[in-house]
């Protein structure tokens, strides 16, 4: 807790210390911030459309508008029911959604015929879809916002959300892969032509559990026992959940065939709980744990396949893609050639091939837009995603209750594993599996979990940035929070 | 709580770190060899999206780029079909180019240097630079005539090839090869279907994917005869003198007699020149050949194009379909010393004498164009994309001079009189002067006989019109008269309709 000793030093604790500087909401800044995104949204929508239709239509500037018109809605909100959440949150994000409607317009654009192509409304195709899908999520993001006026009013309901995570976590493993297997990865519910990935929604669940049960057992958990190495290893029975949690991540793996969800909730609460006790030693204790789980389900895979195999597989294609560039590693080909026909600058929106590409809208949607825009094209989307991360991690600091801290650094870290996961998937620096990409990828209930995550996020931010009464005094907390806790007290900042 | 979570902030930030390095490592290290890749179908598909320009004749498109809506945006069409299929090739999707479609592929694609004038002013405009135009030296007429008097000749011949050329200038006025196919079905964007009509060809009896106009070489036959009259001419026999002859002539040190093709052909013991040429006397130019012995001979056979191994017909200033060298072949014994029986035998075109079609057409046209021979062409000009500007007009060259301007006028006189008094009647043309030979030629003993005819006309001035030779392959007996008048019919429609010069 050294920044709580010394506020100054941070800036987002700067409201904190009223006689020094005015806390500000910046939200002129966040709407000029808006319009610039949603300026460039509107430009690469043009862009697309003088190279696949060879004309900018009348109507380019289209879905640009009904995304701004929604932004700003987005933008209303949070000024009147979170006038100090982080104002590059919600542009950062506008912009990757925008680009990925735009995208996936541009691929129904090339997959239309000249004559389907002026019957392309608004609404019509993937990017139509994905368009209304943003306008849901976006309502269902300032709904939350509005019944949410205090983050911590969450952490009542913290095992009825842990207990939802699990059921949704291994609802797809327990449902006949009819109607729960899409390219060999169990994480969907099919209904009809309708389906969600529960996953999506179990890591915001799943995060309110580990929160509030972290800020209860940090104490026992922070204990240690041995130390061995110059690290202070914790007692054998404090390493139950974890190794609960590592199970359970163990039989994603295994029965929904998807190292990148198990890697993202073991990560995901790895990295909670190293936040919560400050021991380096979780964190190596969960390393070990994953790899070795990881190795074990390789050797296994190689040795008695069954369940095992899918992952062997995956592991066998990661390393030699080309070995089969026709069938098993034929969308990880595809996908490297795309970034690599792409090069430093692209081949311009609307330039590639995307069509090429399998599972383009989903799973390759980043090598597909790579193709286009290039290394430097990506860098940037990279940088928007470290933006928005960063920003979430800012909220961590900046928020005064742990629950909070737990809460934003764990929501902020869960996107950019799940970032690192498939883009690290699709440019083999890592095996390949099926996750979406954050605000990109179509997918309805993808976009929604992240929408809602990001609700989170600036309310905790707003909570973090919102100036107290009086200088050094309490927290500005609406009543009916639950009891302020032991870890707040001062007493910490004695401890080394 | 702060500290650990500024730590996870870094480990975030590595996380994208390592992303940022491997991106860099896939888009720019390894961005070449991904982009050329066998596995990418962008490079396919970037081919297909500009339009590739057309293969022309007498104003007619014989190989056009169609918009599909399909991925690959131009499909290439063939709609001469199988008639032009030897001369065009085809452009498939995957797999290689043939004929022109390969020899002219930069010029077609639009990627040649000659159109960077057009890429540069596209680049500015933003339009999509077509490819270039390439317009043939064919007659479609005498193309026509060609196709479907080989398919439905009268003896029943199954293989076989014509090819006329403009003597005055080497342009090529029609090239047929039998059996021929249709280029379309291999130029499909449905991959599947290109390889099966692929198989299926290439599998086919009588090879249609075979050009045997330029790579077939066959054992010329009497046609050869006017190689060895060259000779003959140019070493002090005249058209009237009289040569041995015979109705049987076993050559010295071998017991196989050489025979003529009946024994009302020069039974007597000498006959002149121009009749052995004109009733095709085997055993007069078998003596002749002795006499003259192999050097003369295959000195000749080199002047007028034999050995010639990197002969192309396509642009006359470069590249173009190769053409196999044709070979007078070993006339020696074993120990280097002259083998008579061969010499003989190899003077009427048989023995290890092989020619292909084309030769036996730039034979013809030498001796039509006062033993010029000119550099056979295909490609009359280049149009630029947009067809105004006009790139590459040819301009006819003389390939060599294998007979002075004399001896051709006697092997004229000799080859109008087979066309008027011999063998070579069916190649006869009203209003034209028309010369020729004929050739049987045996391949092996069990096969029928090759029927051969070479050949020109001359229009009333005595100007060379048009030089021809057909080759029925396995034809039999009537196959060179079949022959004969099959290229009398080309020529015919050669002269009304001359194609490009």
């Amino acid at each position: 807790m050294t920044a709580a000793a010394t506020p100054a030093s941070s800036p987002a604790t700067a409201g904190e210390r009223p006689g020094v500087r005015m806390a500000r909401s910046r939200r002129n800044a966040e709407l000029s911030l808006l319009f610039l995104a949603m300026a460039l949204v509107a430009a690469y929508g043009a862009m697309v459309e003088a190279k696949v239709l060879d004309t900018v239509t009348p109507g380019f500037w289209v879905p640009a508008a009904a995304l701004t018109a929604v932004f700003l809605g987005m933008h209303l909100v949070i000024r009147f029911l979170a006038p100090f959440a982080d104002p590059a949150l919600l542009p950062a994000v506008a912009l990757l959604n925008g680009l990925g409607v735009g995208f996936l317009r541009r691929l129904d654009l090339a997959r239309a015929t000249p004559e389907e192509r002026a019957d392309l409304t608004i609404f019509a195709g993937i990017g139509g879809r994905q368009l209304a899908w943003t306008l849901i999520s976006v309502i269902l993001a300032a709904t939350l916002l509005a019944v949410m006026r205090d983050h911590r009013s969450v952490s009542r309901y913290a095992y009825t959300l842990g207990l939802a995570g699990i059921v949704l976590v291994m609802l797809p493993a327990v449902l006949p892969a009819s109607i729960s297997e899409i390219n060999g990865a169990k994480l969907w519910v099919r209904i009809g032509s309708f389906s969600i990935q529960p996953g999506e929604f179990a890591k915001l669940a799943l995060l309110v559990f580990f929160a509030y049960y972290l800020v209860r057992k940090r104490e026992v958990l922070s204990l240690a026992s041995h130390r061995f190495l110059g690290i202070d290893f914790p007692r054998g029975r404090d390493l139950g959940p974890v190794l609960v949690v590592w199970v359970i991540s163990l039989l994603v793996l295994v029965f929904e065939k998807d190292l990148g969800t198990s890697l993202l909730y073991f990560g995901m609460f790895v990295a909670t709980v190293y936040i919560a006790t400050e021991r380096v030693s979780w964190l190596l204790i969960g390393l070990v744990l994953f790899f070795g789980g990881a190795y074990l389900a390789y050797v296994l895979g190689e040795a008695v396949g069954g369940p095992f195999a899918n992952f062997y597989l995956r592991a066998q294609i990661w390393l030699d893609p080309f070995a089969q560039p026709y069938d098993d590693g034929y969308q990880l080909v595809q996908g490297l050639l795309a970034l690599g026909t792409g090069g430093l600058f692209g081949a311009g929106p609307g330039g590639g091939q995307p069509l090429l590409l399998p599972e383009v809208q989903n799973d390759f949607i980043f090598a597909g837009i790579g193709e286009e825009i290039g290394l430097f094209g990506l860098s940037a989307l990279l940088v928007i995603y470290l933006l928005i991360v960063e920003r979430g991690l800012r909220a961590a600091l900046a928020v005064r209750d742990s629950f909070g801290k737990l809460l934003a650094g764990g929501l902020a870290f869960t996107l950019a594993l799940q970032v690192f996961v498939i883009v690290g998937g699709i440019s083999k620096l890592i095996p390949l599996t099926g996750q979406t990409t954050p605000f990109l990828s179509a997918g309805g209930s993808s976009l929604m979990a992240n929408w809602l995550l990001i609700a989170v996020l600036l309310r905790v931010s707003d909570a973090g940035r919102r100036p107290v009464n009086g200088v050094g005094g309490k927290v500005n907390r609406p009543s009916g929070g639950p009891p302020e806790q032991l870890h707040g007290a001062p007493t910490e900042v004695i401890k080394p | 709580m702060n500290a650990p979570l500024r730590r996870v902030g870094i480990v975030v930030i590595v996380l994208f770190g390592l992303l940022f390095a491997n991106l860099n490592w896939i888009q720019a290290y390894k961005a070449d060899e991904y982009r050329t890749s066998d596995y990418n179908g962008r490079v396919q598909v970037a081919k297909y999206d500009r339009k590739r320009g057309n293969i022309e004749a007498g104003g007619t498109a014989l190989a056009v780029s169609k918009e599909t809506d399909g991925e690959l945006k131009y499909l290439r069409t063939y709609p001469g079909g199988a008639k032009y299929a030897h001369v065009l090739g085809y452009e498939p999707v995957n797999g290689t180019a043939t004929g022109l479609e390969r020899v002219e592929n930069d010029f077609l694609a639009g990627t040649s240097d000659q159109l960077i004038v057009n890429r540069l002013r596209d680049m500015v405009t933003g339009d999509r630079t077509a490819g270039g135009n390439v317009l043939l030296t064919l007659s479609r007429q005498a193309q026509d005539t060609a196709y479907d008097e080989l398919r439905n000749n009268n003896v029943g011949a199954t293989k076989g090839a014509a090819i006329a050329i403009d003597p005055s200038t080497g342009a090529v006025q029609a090239l047929v090869s039998m059996p021929s196919f249709d280029p379309n079905p291999l130029a499909s964007h449905d991959t599947n279907e290109a390889t099966s009509a692929y198989n299926e060809l290439e599998q086919a009896a009588g090879r249609p994917l075979r050009n045997r106009a330029l790579a077939e070489v066959l054992p010329p036959g009497s046609t050869f005869k006017i190689v060895v009259a060259a000779a003959a001419l140019e070493n002090g026999i005249g058209k009237e003198t009289q040569i041995p002859a015979g109705s049987s002539y076993t050559p010295p040190t071998s017991g196989e007699p050489i025979r003529n093709a009946a024994p009302s052909i020069c039974p007597q013991a000498q006959v002149t020149l121009m009749t052995a040429v004109t009733d095709s006397c085997n055993t007069g130019f078998a003596k002749l050949g002795v006499q003259l012995g192999p050097d003369v001979i295959k000195e000749k056979s080199r002047q007028f194009g034999f050995e010639q191994e990197d002969l192309t017909v396509g642009r006359l200033g470069e590249g173009g379909l190769g053409v196999e060298a044709s070979r007078t072949g070993s006339m020696e014994n074993p120990d280097g010393g002259v083998d008579p029986a061969a010499l003989a035998q190899s003077s009427i075109g048989q023995r290890d004498v092989r020619m292909t079609p084309l030769q036996g057409a730039m034979i013809a046209a030498a001796v039509a164009h006062n033993g010029s021979q000119m550099r056979p062409y295909l490609v009359r000009q280049l149009l630029a994309p947009d067809r105004t500007t006009v790139y590459d007009t040819a301009d006819p060259r003389e390939l060599r001079r294998p007979v002075s301007g004399q001896v051709a006028a006697d092997l004229r006189d000799m080859m109008v009189s087979v066309v008027e008094n011999g063998t070579g009647r069916n190649a006869r043309i009203n209003g034209y002067t028309v010369g020729g030979k004929t050739g049987t030629a045996q391949s092996a003993p069990d096969r029928p006989d090759h029927g051969w005819f070479i050949g020109f006309a001359l229009d009333s001035n005595g100007n060379a019109v048009s030089a021809v030779c057909v080759v029925l392959e396995e034809a039999g007996s009537g196959g060179s008269a079949e022959a004969a008048r099959i290229a009398g019919r080309i020529m015919r429609a050669a002269i009304a309709q001359p194609g490009g010069r």
